[in-house]
C-alpha cells in the first residue's frame, strides 16, 4: 500500500489538518482584535488595552505559524499533485492569484503596523492595521473556500484539449457549495476563537486571576457564542442539504445509508461494515433521517449501493468525523445555554461547575473544525474534482523516496516547530493578560530620517 | 497579434516583476539570517533582527505571488519545475520554515533562544541555497520528452545548480549587509561596512563563474548571449553591471549609506534581467515556451484584470508601511 501517491496523500492530509487549524484560529482572533480595538478607542479603558496586547501577542504565534505552513500548502499542489495543478491550473490558479493579492499582502504588511507600529502611528491609524488585518483573513477564506468548492461542486468550466478551461468566471466563484461552505467555515472559526477566549476567562476564573479582564471575556464569549452557534447549526443543516444534492455518495456515507429509501431512520450510532455494506449495533431514531436530510417525513436519501463500490468514499472516518462534529456542535449549544441562564441569574462568574466545563471545552472548536474538514475531504474521495478528476490521477508521480523523504521531513519539523509554539502561546496564557506596556505618542519624526516627509496620515 | 500571443507575453513580465521583488526584498532579509553570526552578541542580533521584523512577512508574499502567478498563468510550468525540482523546493520550504518562526519565537523564548537564532541563520542559508540551486536548474533547462521531465529525483543537481545556489547565497549577504549599512548605527553599522567589499568581490567572482558556465549549458541560453548581433544588442546590460559594480565599490569606501543599498539592488536587478533576457521566451527552457505553457486565454484575462487593480495597491501599501517603519533602528525599540 506504501506507494508515492498514497504517501503524498497521507502528507497533504498532515500539512492541511495543521494548516486548517492555525488560519482557523487566526481568522476569528483577527476580528476579536479588531473589536477590542474599538471598545479601547471607545472607552479609552486600560482594560481593553491590555486585553488587546495579551491577544495580540497570542494572534502573533498563531499567524506566524499560519504563514509558515501555508507556504508548505502552496506548493503543494505542484509538488505532489501536479496533474491536478497542469489541468486545472487555469481556474485555481487565479483564485489563488486573487487570493494573494487581496488577502496575503494586506494581512502580512498591515501585520507588521499592527505589531510594531504603536509607537509610530496614530490611534485611529493603528485600529485601522488592525482591521484590514480581519478584512484579509475573511477576503483570503473568501477566495481558497471558493477554490475548495470549485473542487467539490465544479461549474461554470469546459473540459478542452485536456485541461479545464473556465467560460464562466461569476459561475466557476459562486459554484453551487461556495456559499454554504464559506459560511460554514467562517462561523467555525468565529466559535473556534470564542471557545478559547471563553475557555481561558473560565480557566483564569478558576484560579482567581484577572478576574476583571476575565470576566469581560468570559462575557463576550458567551454572548457570542449563545448567537452564533444556532446560526451556525441552521448553516451546516443548509450545507447539508447542499451535499445531498452535489455529492449524495459524501451524504451516504456521512451517514452510513446503504440502501436506496424514502422514511429513512436517523442512525445515532453504529459500527458501518463495508465488506458486508451493512451497519452493525445500529441506534436508529426512525423518520429522523429523512426529516433532518431532506426536511420532510417521506425524503428520498441515496444510498451507499446505488454508487459502484470503486465511487464510494471510506465510509467509517467520514460516518464518525461528522458524529464527532455534531456531537460537538450540540454540546456547544447547550454550554450557550447554560451560560446565559446563568448570566440572567447573575452567577455567570461564580458557577464553578460551569466555568469547569468551559475550560475543558476550550480546545473544542479545534476539533470540531478538525472533524468537519475530514468530512468533507475524505467523504468527496475518491474524486479530487468531483465526478471529474479522481485523485489518483491528479498525483504527479514523484518517486517513492523522495515522498518518503519530506513526509518524515514535515512530520518532524511540524512536530518541533508547532510543538514550540503551542508551548509558547501555552506560556502566554499561563502569564496572562497583563498591564500593556505604557502608552507613548507617536514620535513626530524619527530621530535620522531617511525622507523629510511629514508624520505619515492614514492613508491605508 | 491576438489575445493568445500577447497574454502569456505580458504575464512572463507579471511573474518576472513578482520573482524580482521577492529576490530583493526577502534577498535582503534571507542576507540578514546570513550574516547574524557576525554579530558580536545576542543584543546585536536583536537589533539585527528587528530592522525587518515589521516587514519580512510582506516581502515573503512576493514568493508565494510568484508561485500562484506562475500555477495560475502558466500551469503547465508550475506542476513540471515543482515536481520535477522537489527536492530543493522542500529544503526551501522547511528553510523558510524554521527562519519565518524564528521571528516569533526568538522574542518569545528564554532557555531555547539560541535554537531561533540558530533556526533564523540556518534557515536563512539554506533557503537562499535552495533558491540559487532552483535558479541554476531552470537557466540550465529542463529537457522534456513528449512532455515529461524524465531526468529523475536528482535531475537538477550539477555543478552549475551548485555554483548559483553558492552565488545566491553571498548576493542575499551583500543586499543584507548594505541594508544594515542603511538601517542601523555605531558597532552593527560597521560590521556591515567591514563585510560589504569583501561580500562585493565575492558575488562579481561568482557572476563571472556563472556568465562563463552559460555556453557551456545545454539550453538556448548560451545561443542568444553569445551570437552576433545579439551580443552587441545585449550588451548594454553587461557594461551598465560592471558600471554597476563600480559605484557601488564607491559608495562604500566613501561610507555613503543609502547608496550601497540602493546599488546592491539595482546590481541584483541587472544580473536578474540577464538572467531573463536569456530565458525568454521559455518559461522552462530549453523546450517549453511560454505560449505552450500558458493557461487558457479566460484565466489569463480575468487573472491580469486583478493583478492590474490590486498590485498597484499592493505597491502602495507596501511603500507605506516602509515609510512607517523609516529610519534607523535603535536598540530596545523592538518588539511589540
Amino acid at each position: 500500500m506504501a506507494d508515492a501517491e498514497f504517501l503524498s496523500r497521507i502528507q497533504f492530509g498532515f500539512v492541511i489538518s495543521f494548516h486548517v487549524l492555525f488560519p482557523a484560529f487566526s481568522i476569528g482572533l483577527a476580528s476579536w482584535l479588531a473589536f477590542i480595538e474599538a471598545m479601547w478607542l471607545r472607552s479609552r479603558s486600560d482594560l481593553w488595552r491590555d486585553l488587546y496586547f495579551f491577544w495580540l501577542k497570542i494572534f502573533a504565534v498563531v499567524f506566524g505559524m499560519g504563514v509558515v505552513s501555508g507556504i508548505v500548502m502552496s506548493f503543494q499542489f505542484g509538488t505532489n499533485w501536479a496533474r491536478l495543478s497542469e489541468q486545472a491550473g487555469g481556474i485555481l490558479g487565479p483564485l489563488l492569484s486573487y487570493e494573494v493579492l487581496t488577502a496575503f499582502f494586506l494581512e502580512a504588511t498591515f501585520l507588521g503596523v499592527m505589531l510594531f507600529g504603536w509607537r509610530k502611528v496614530s490611534d485611529r491609524t493603528h485600529f485601522l492595521a488592525t482591521c484590514m488585518v480581519a478584512l484579509g483573513t475573511l477576503v483570503s477564506s473568501f477566495w481558497i473556500l471558493s477554490a475548495s468548492s470549485w473542487m467539490h461542486t465544479p461549474a461554470g468550466h469546459q473540459f478542452i484539449d485536456g485541461s479545464y478551461q473556465p467560460v464562466d468566471w461569476w459561475a466557476v466563484i459562486f459554484n453551487p457549495s461556495f456559499p454554504y461552505r464559506l459560511t460554514h467555515m467562517v462561523l467555525a472559526a468565529f466559535i473556534t476563537t470564542a471557545f478559547v477566549v471563553g475557555g481561558s476567562a473560565a480557566i483564569y476564573l478558576l484560579r482567581g486571576r484577572w478576574q476583571d479582564k476575565a470576566q469581560v471575556m468570559l462575557r463576550c464569549a458567551v454572548a457570542f457564542i449563545a448567537i452564533v452557534v444556532p446560526l451556525q447549526i441552521v448553516a451546516g443543516d443548509l450545507h447539508g442539504l447542499n451535499v445531498r444534492e452535489h455529492q449524495p455518495a459524501k451524504l451516504a456515507a456521512i451517514e452510513a445509508r446503504w440502501e436506496t429509501e424514502t422514511h429513512v431512520p436517523l442512525t445515532l450510532f453504529a459500527w458501518p461494515d463495508e465488506a458486508a455494506e451493512t451497519n452493525r449495533y445500529a441506534v436508529d431514531v426512525p423518520y429522523l433521517g429523512s426529516l433532518i436530510l431532506t426536511h420532510s417525513l417521506d425524503g428520498e436519501v441515496k444510498g451507499l449501493k446505488d454508487f459502484a463500490p470503486g465511487d464510494r468514499p471510506p465510509v467509517k472516518p467520514v460516518f464518525f468525523a461528522f458524529r464527532v462534529m455534531v456531537g460537538l456542535g450540540f454540546a456547544m449549544l447547550g454550554l450557550a445555554a447554560w451560560g446565559l441562564l446563568l448570566w440572567w441569574r447573575g452567577r455567570l462568574f461564580t458557577q464553578r461547575g460551569f466555568l469547569r466545563v468551559f475550560a475543558a471545552m476550550l480546545p473544542a472548536g479545534f476539533v470540531a473544525v478538525l472533524a468537519g474538514w475530514y468530512v468533507t475531504e475524505i467523504g468527496r474521495q475518491p474524486w479530487v474534482i468531483y465526478g471529474l478528476m479522481r485523485t489518483r490521477d491528479a498525483f504527479s508521480g514523484v518517486d517513492l523516496v523522495s515522498v518518503a523523504i519530506s513526509l518524515t521531513s514535515f512530520v518532524v519539523v511540524y512536530a518541533i516547530v508547532f510543538g514550540f509554539g503551542i508551548w509558547y502561546l501555552y506560556r502566554l496564557f499561563a502569564a496572562g493578560p497583563k498591564q500593556a506596556p505604557p502608552r507613548v505618542e507617536p514620535e513626530a519624526t524619527p530621530a535620522r530620517p531617511l525622507s523629510a516627509a511629514p508624520p505619515v496620515g492614514e492613508n491605508a | 497579434m491576438s489575445l493568445q500571443e500577447v497574454l502569456p507575453v505580458v504575464w512572463f513580465f507579471i511573474i518576472g516583476f513578482g520573482v524580482l521583488m521577492y529576490v530583493l526584498l526577502d534577498g535582503f532579509v534571507l542576507g540578514l539570517g546570513i550574516l547574524s553570526p557576525f554579530a558580536d552578541d545576542e543584543h546585536q542580533r536583536d537589533l539585527m533582527m528587528n530592522t525587518a521584523a515589521p516587514i519580512w512577512d510582506g516581502n515573503e508574499t512576493w514568493l508565494v505571488l510568484g508561485g500562484v502567478g506562475l500555477f495560475a498563468a502558466f500551469p503547465k510550468a508550475y506542476s513540471l519545475l515543482l515536481s520535477a525540482l522537489y527536492l530543493p523546493i522542500l529544503l526551501m520550504v522547511i528553510a523558510l520554515i524554521f527562519r519565518g518562526v524564528a521571528f516569533e519565537f526568538r522574542f518569545k523564548a528564554e532557555r531555547s533562544r539560541w535554537v531561533w537564532g540558530a533556526a533564523f541563520h540556518l534557515g536563512s542559508l539554506a533557503a537562499a541555497f535552495a533558491q540559487g540551486v532552483i535558479l541554476g536548474a531552470l537557466v540550465e533547462g529542463m529537457p522534456l520528452k513528449e512532455g515529461k521531465y524524465v531526468e529523475g529525483a536528482l535531475g537538477w543537481f550539477s555543478p552549475f545548480a551548485m555554483l548559483t545556489g553558492v552565488a545566491l547565497i553571498f548576493g542575499y549577504a551583500l543586499l543584507g549587509a548594505t541594508w544594515l549599512i542603511l538601517k542601523t548605527e555605531g558597532r552593527v553599522q560597521r560590521i556591515a561596512f567591514d563585510l560589504t567589499r569583501p561580500l562585493m568581490m565575492i558575488v562579481i567572482c561568482c557572476m563571472f563563474l556563472v556568465s562563463v558556465s552559460l555556453p557551456f549549458l545545454d539550453s538556448q541560453l548560451m545561443q542568444r548571449w553569445f551570437t552576433l548581433p545579439n551580443f552587441l544588442y545585449l550588451s548594454p546590460v553587461p557594461l551598465l553591471t560592471a558600471a554597476n559594480a563600480v559605484a557601488l565599490w564607491f559608495a562604500v569606501t566613501r561610507n555613503r549609506e543609502l547608496a550601497p543599498f540602493v546599488l546592491s539592488l539595482s546590481f541584483f536587478g541587472l544580473g536578474f534581467l540577464g538572467l531573463v533576457l536569456g530565458v525568454w521566451p521559455n518559461i522552462v527552457p530549453p523546450h517549453l515556451s511560454i505560449w505552450q505553457a500558458a493557461a487558457p486565454v479566460s484565466s489569463l484575462n480575468f487573472t491580469l484584470v486583478g493583478t492590474a487593480i490590486m498590485l498597484p495597491a499592493v505597491l502602495a501599501y507596501t511603500a507605506y508601511s516602509y515609510r512607517v517603519f523609516r529610519g534607523k533602528v535603535s536598540e530596545g525599540a523592538g518588539y511589540h
